[in-house]
């Protein structure tokens, strides 16, 4: 914020706008994919799959016009964000797809081939993004609507209470005849939109009319008001919705937000100790949350002498060893159901793609977060910053809870891989987070206006006092 | 507001990091166990995707392979003559894992082993599909058949060495089963592998007694507790007569120690103490020795450690005990027990002139190609006999079959030492006896077979001579088969 006061001469030389890095990166970020698409034919049914040339021209499509939108609607915006995006939706599209060849898990109770739908998800994901870019010529317009998007947030956070549990969370809308909706996946951006609003105005309330008690800042208890809202509704979530990773990342996005509005220690601190007294209360009567950790700790444990998901996916992961077994040779789909499209689709890539691949997969959003973040350091409003720091600490809560839960590192919860896993609400959503993070560094990257030529600038005197 | 921002992205950047740690420590140190982990099944998956190498005796193999349709599996293992071979080969079943020589060598079975990369890489290259190898045993069909049908539907074991080699010729339990019954995964398969548990089938039929089940000796522990004698100079002369009171009270105690009828054991020499098995004289100079030196003479015969032929025998023990039960234990009971194979490793070291060889049952491991993998050559175990020591009591233990308890085992034109025993045990010895033999067959052209036999549970015979009479004929059967081959 401070280094912009001085760059008026300097930013009207122009900042490099790196569109044709992007557009180099996007020809990879489409090129991967469709090796990958002809790999599973050629492992499966030792044929090139009569649908690559499709699928190539969609995927490119899409990449070809999202990268058109930036050019012009975002010319300055971070040019990494949408080729890493785009592989990664391409590589999930892969894999679901490669899972569809397997008869066991698409059946049609199983609901069939899901790569088709997914492939017109994503379409309508990218849609979304480029809406956004469109028409949203500045993110601070955003801020005009902070009460509006807590309402929306807090009743699509709750609507899913209104609806049957299915899988052991009750995380969906469904609408008879159109399918089913994980309003948490848009929740989490809006949430987001309203936390930083809301945090931009009170941030020097809560930062600085505090008291000093043992080295600590403590709030006020009007300001304390807020943290403790949102964490009753973390708790509510967890019990009403038996929905872990919601709550987890809902919690731990605000206490983000507010450490980075405030600038005190002492909110993390603060957050740290309420949500793992929540955690542990919880844990204490809820059934649902003790058999998830139960499963953590032993995660080889025998069912009634069945094998476990939980095991499945760790012979998944351990199969795979080092280099993987190759795509469409794995045998990821003994994890049954659904859920090696969905939630343990890492699994898929851990076993077919090796430690190698999962590596890669998890630089990707790695990359992806940091730039994230690197967009909120250099967005020149609090607003922004606040916002970009928000989606990305949101993603970066969403992949570890989901990777870690996956990989036993944490208990596991009912949430999707971004862009990779099976999931119409999960793509659409994180398209749009992304869409915002490029207008935001596209506002932060863009050159400030010359000022304007004054005519008389050079007649002007300045008679100093 | 960027201080915190860059602490926030260091915390990101932690996530990931931890999640890196994780996948490293999930797929690359843990992999191994995973990935071969029993239950999963991609191992069963693997394991029958190709038909599977197999199991060779002589050159014939005593397994093989066929194709189903049984949902992940393509093929599944058959087996010939599977009741007669099982202590042997074990099972592979799609539906309960593998286990002795098919779980053992599971991977050279399904080609997947280290040592067959060179096959493998070059099958890639030619595209031909991944083949399995087979592994060669030491088995004698012969022998095992010889075994098999004389245990017939007796409670009992059976194992025979080559003395010179160690190479094991027989290896046979009943009541035995079928591993082809349950090699599948159908509820018929189901229910035939819950049918063979111990707890829904109280004979057992699934237990190794050849290497898995320790019996007491008998009498058939004698020969080392002669050996010891003599190893250890207590007697030297095998001729002259022996310290031995009648009626001898146990160290310590005032039972006396009966022996089996009214037989001359009284300062009997060692040949005629071994050839009547005179309780009294034995249990003696276990005494006279004590505990120490009675181990280290069964250790050095096999006893306290487990065998791997690879697949692993049980350890037979001759425990540190007070000074009566080492008297026991020095005729075989108390708690002395030993499993048939260590019986036979105790005959062939007599037959071997002292020298104890490792026993091993897989002679080599065979690419598909053709080309030998692996070859065992035969190991030296210890020496638990001086050779003049070996040469005493061969000559004891070939009058015990000329003429002492063991006549059941001659054969004629063939010099054969041996030893009977008769177990007791339970509580006050009230549940049936085991009956024991063990020997060694000598030609002029060297000494190809020792051979332990055991048989549970006859009620009729109850004395001594129940070895002679029930075990003696079964290890006769199978000298008798290793020598028509040999000729």
């Amino acid at each position: 914020m401070s280094s912009t006061s001085n760059t008026t001469t300097i930013g009207t030389i122009g900042a490099p706008s790196r569109r044709n890095t992007e557009l180099a990166l996007l020809v990879f970020a489409v090129i991967i994919p469709v090796f990958a698409y002809i790999n599973v034919g050629l492992a499966k049914e030792d044929t090139v799959p009569a649908g690559v040339l499709g699928y190539a021209l969609g995927l490119g499509l899409l990449a070809g016009v999202a990268h058109l939108v930036v050019r012009k609607w975002a010319p300055y915006a971070d040019p990494l964000m949408l080729p890493v995006s785009t592989l990664l939706n391409g590589l999930g599209l892969v894999f679901i797809w490669r899972l569809d060849q397997e008869p066991q898990i698409t059946t049609p109770q199983l609901g069939g081939a899901m790569a088709p739908g997914q492939l017109m998800w994503s379409t309508l994901g990218v849609a979304l993004f480029l809406g956004v870019l469109i028409f949203l010529k500045d993110h601070r317009v955003l801020q005009r609507y902070t009460y509006i998007s807590m309402v929306v947030a807090l009743v699509l956070l709750i609507l899913p209470v209104f609806f049957p549990a299915r899988f052991g969370a009750r995380i969906w809308i469904t609408i008879p005849g159109v399918g089913s909706l994980q309003p948490g996946e848009f929740a989490k951006i809006i949430i987001a939109i309203f936390f930083a609003g809301y945090l931009m105005v009170k941030r020097d309330a809560l930062a600085l009319a505090s008291r000093r008690f043992m080295g600590l800042y403590l709030p006020r208890g009007r300001d304390l008001g807020p943290i403790l809202v949102i964490w009753a509704l973390s708790l509510m979530i967890l019990v009403f919705e038996t929905d872990l990773g919601t709550s987890l990342l809902f919690f731990g996005l605000f206490v983000i937000m507010l450490y980075v509005a405030t600038e005190r220690t002492s909110w993390i601190v603060f957050g740290l100790l309420l949500s793992g007294a929540g955690a542990v209360a919880v844990a204490t009567f809820e059934s649902h949350v003790q058999t998830r950790v139960h499963n953590w700790l032993n995660p080889l444990e025998l069912l009634n002498g069945g094998v476990t998901e939980t095991a499945q996916a760790m012979y998944s992961f351990g199969s795979g060893g080092i280099l993987g077994s190759g795509l469409g040779q794995g045998y990821s789909r003994l994890i049954g159901g659904i859920a090696p499209k969905s939630d343990y689709i890492l699994a898929t890539v851990g076993e077919e793609l090796g430690l190698a691949g999962v590596m890669a997969i998890l630089l990707l959003y790695g990359l992806l977060i940091e730039r994230g973040i690197r967009t909120a350091l250099a967005a020149r409003d609090p607003f922004g910053k606040l916002l970009a720091v928000g989606l990305s600490g949101a993603f970066a809560l969403q992949v570890f809870v989901v990777a870690g839960g996956v990989t036993g590192l944490i208990p596991l919860t009912g949430m999707t891989m971004p862009f990779l896993a099976q999931g119409g609400s999960s793509v659409i959503a994180n398209w749009a987070l992304v869409a915002i993070l490029l207008r935001i560094s596209d506002t932060a990257r863009r050159p400030a206006p010359a000022p304007a030529p004054s005519t008389d600038a050079e007649m002007t005197q300045v008679v100093r006092p | 507001m960027n201080k915190p921002l860059r602490r926030v992205a260091i915390f990101c950047g932690l996530l990931v990091l931890a999640l890196l740690i994780r996948v490293n420590w999930v797929q690359f140190v843990q992999a191994d166990e995973l990935k071969n982990d029993s239950h999963n099944r991609r191992v069963a998956i693997e394991r029958y995707s190709i038909p599977r190498g197999n199991i060779i005796v002589g050159d014939k193999p005593v397994t093989g392979s066929t194709t189903t349709d049984s949902g992940d599996f393509k093929y599944k293992r058959t087996y010939k003559d599977g009741p007669m071979w099982a202590p042997v080969t074990g099972y592979a079943s799609q539906a309960f894992d593998a286990n002795q020589l098919e779980k053992l060598y599971d991977p050279v079975l399904t080609g997947t082993d280290d040592k067959l990369f060179f096959s493998r890489t070059v099958d890639m290259f030619t595209g031909e599909k991944q083949q399995g190898g087979d592994v060669v045993t030491t088995l004698n069909a012969k022998a095992q058949k010889a075994a098999f049908d004389g245990l017939g539907k007796q409670k009992g074991a059976v194992a025979a060495v080559n003395p010179e080699t160690g190479a094991i010729l027989a290896l046979a339990s009943t009541p035995s089963y079928d591993p082809s019954s349950f090699a599948g995964m159908s509820d018929k398969d189901a229910k035939a592998y819950i049918g063979l548990q111990k707890k829904n089938n109280a004979d057992d039929p699934m237990l190794n007694r050849a290497l898995r089940q320790t019996y007491p000796p008998g009498s058939t522990f004698k020969v080392v507790t002669a050996a010891a004698a003599l190893e250890n100079g207590l007697y030297t002369d095998i001729d002259a007569p022996t310290k031995s009171p009648l009626p001898w009270t146990l160290p310590d105690t005032r039972i006396p120690l009966p022996n089996e009828g009214n037989i001359p054991c009284e300062n009997a020499s060692l040949r005629e103490a071994l050839r009547w098995s005179c309780n009294t004289v034995f249990g003696k100079i276990s005494a006279d020795l004590g505990n120490k030196k009675m181990i280290e003479e069964a250790d050095k015969f096999g006893f306290n450690d487990e065998h791997f032929t690879p697949v692993r025998a049980d350890a037979s023990v001759y425990p540190e005990d007070n000074r009566p039960q080492n008297a026991m234990a020095g005729i075989g009971q108390a708690s002395n027990r030993a499993t048939p194979l260590q019986m036979a490793m105790v005959a062939s070291a007599v037959a071997n002139g002292g020298t104890l060889m490792k026993p091993y049952m897989v002679d080599k491991l065979v690419a598909p190609n053709l080309n030998v993998i692996q070859q065992q050559q035969p190991e030296k175990l210890s020496e638990p006999l001086k050779p003049e020591n070996a040469q005493k009591l061969q000559e004891m233990m070939e009058t015990v079959v000329k003429t002492g308890t063991g006549t059941n085992a001659q054969i004629p034109g063939v010099t054969v030492g041996g030893k009977t025993g008769t177990a007791q045990h339970g509580e006050n010895n009230k549940d049936n006896p085991y009956a024991w033999f063990i020997s060694y067959a000598k030609t002029d052209k060297g000494t190809p077979v020792a051979v332990a036999v055991v048989i549970e549970g006859s009620d009729a015979l109850r004395s001594d001579i129940a070895g002679g009479r029930l075990a003696a004929p079964v290890a006769k059967r199978v000298m008798e088969a290793v020598l028509d081959g040999n000729q």
